[in-house]
């Protein structure tokens, strides 16, 4: 997650506080890690000296943290190109994983126990995450889906692995 | 990892419904291999696994449906094994509901007709098997479609409509076999979420079987089929 393109993001929206942007940043995209707020200040700072947001008068009495920042048009490009911008893939593999399940089958060890811990690793966490579904808010659903979906490509991975562990195991021993 | 005693989950001890030690081919295929596992009252089991394992089977096992070429089933403190045919049908009437991959519904039938229909069976007054299933459509937001046929219900309400139908009698232990394998993400998610609201309401232990990690992930509890045997996956064993 880049903070300040999710900033620069928050601001396209309307002109902001530092504070303003704290919130909406926790309850979209904290989720349980909440933005401090000195990282918040720290983070408009550098995108005005990038010219990516520009200050606005402070309000009467104010500090410099009731300034109100609004993105510039550099800014806006930013964002356009960031929202453009596919993510990477996911371009390695599960190394741990696979890294236990080599070992195990040359170490002479049960890889399928290995595997079976996992799993069951693997199935409490989406239980947690369904029940995190069950009772969260809609940004709770989706960041669950996130996960579960994930844990689901990882298990099936595991289901695999199992079924091809006689192989592996002969690959890996004859090696 | 397969147990020769039960496996269940910790801290429960109030078995419901057990299979000990569990054989059942089909000619000369052999579908269960000692399968051994306990249900506690009031929880929701998922059985897991690969295509062929038995899982279904041992669902089968677990509700009466086949007998095990050996090895017993037990439902509440008795040998369902041991039964007669017209007691198991009589205890599968009574005490059990299902829930199948495709809602076996009546299709020429309305959604009330349906639900009805084990409390007719079980001799329930008309007027009351009604209203419980006219009680059922309100509580499951399907009020509307109380006289429209199952045949022209969508995936997903077919499925609700094929629950409120397991439940309405009751049952001690409700069996849904692939419940949500027909359905899209959404309809499934659900599906899902309703029957575990529904059975924790009612007080209802269930027996799922899924293929699908997200469905079982629903459950308090799975457990894998592997080659016709049962494998723990508890928690505790992650800890260890």
């Amino acid at each position: 997650m880049s903070v300040p393109l999710t900033l620069l993001g928050l601001l396209e929206r309307e002109p902001s506080h530092g504070y303003d942007l704290k919130r909406d940043y926790d309850a979209y995209f904290g989720r349980g890690k909440p933005l401090p707020f000195g990282q918040v200040y720290a983070t408009l700072g550098r995108l005005a000296r990038d010219g990516m947001v520009e200050p606005q008068d402070a309000e009467p009495g104010a500090g410099p943290d009731r300034k109100r920042y609004a993105i510039t048009s550099i800014g806006v490009t930013e964002v356009e190109a960031w929202l453009a911008e596919p993510a990477e893939a996911e371009p390695h593999l599960q190394t741990v994983l696979f890294a236990k399940v080599v070992l195990a089958l040359m170490l002479g060890r049960s890889a399928e126990g290995y595997l079976d811990i996992q799993r069951a690793a693997h199935l409490q966490r989406m239980r947690e995450l369904t029940e995190i579904k069950r009772k969260g808010s809609l940004v709770d659903v989706l960041l669950a889906d996130h996960g579960l979906f994930h844990l689901e490509a990882d298990l099936r991975w595991i289901d695999m692995t199992s079924a091809r562990l006689n192989a592996l195991a002969e690959m890996v021993r004859g090696a | 990892m397969s147990a020769a005693i039960p496996p269940v989950a910790a801290g429960r001890s109030d078995r419901l419904v057990e299979a000990r030690n569990v054989y059942r081919s089909f000619g000369q295929t052999p579908a269960l291999r000692g399968a051994s596992l306990s249900v506690a009252r009031g929880e929701i089991l998922a059985i897991m696994g690969p295509s062929g394992s038995g899982k279904s089977t041992l669902l089968h096992c677990l509700a009466g449906i086949f007998t095990p070429d050996s090895g017993e089933v037990w439902f509440d403190g008795r040998r369902l094994d041991e039964l007669s045919d017209t007691k198991r049908t009589e205890l599968r009437r009574t005490a059990f509901g299902f829930v199948f991959q495709f809602g076996q519904l009546v299709p020429e039938l309305s959604t009330a007709d349906n639900i009805a229909l084990p409390l007719l069976l079980n001799k329930v007054s008309r007027r009351t098997a009604y209203k419980k299933a006219h009680d059922w459509l309100e509580r499951l937001g399907l009020g509307d479609l109380a006289a429209r046929r199952t045949g022209e219900l969508s995936g997903g309400q077919a499925q609700r409509v094929a629950l409120a139908r397991a439940l309405v009698a009751q049952p001690k232990l409700l069996f849904a076999d692939e419940p949500t394998g027909s359905l899209d993400s959404l309809a499934s998610e659900m599906v899902m979420d309703l029957l575990v609201s529904l059975a924790r309401e009612e007080g209802t232990t269930v027996v799922l079987v899924t293929h699908d990690a997200r469905v079982a992930a629903y459950a308090d509890r799975e457990v894998m089929v592997r080659d016709g045997k049962v494998t723990t996956l508890s928690a505790a064993e992650v800890v260890r």
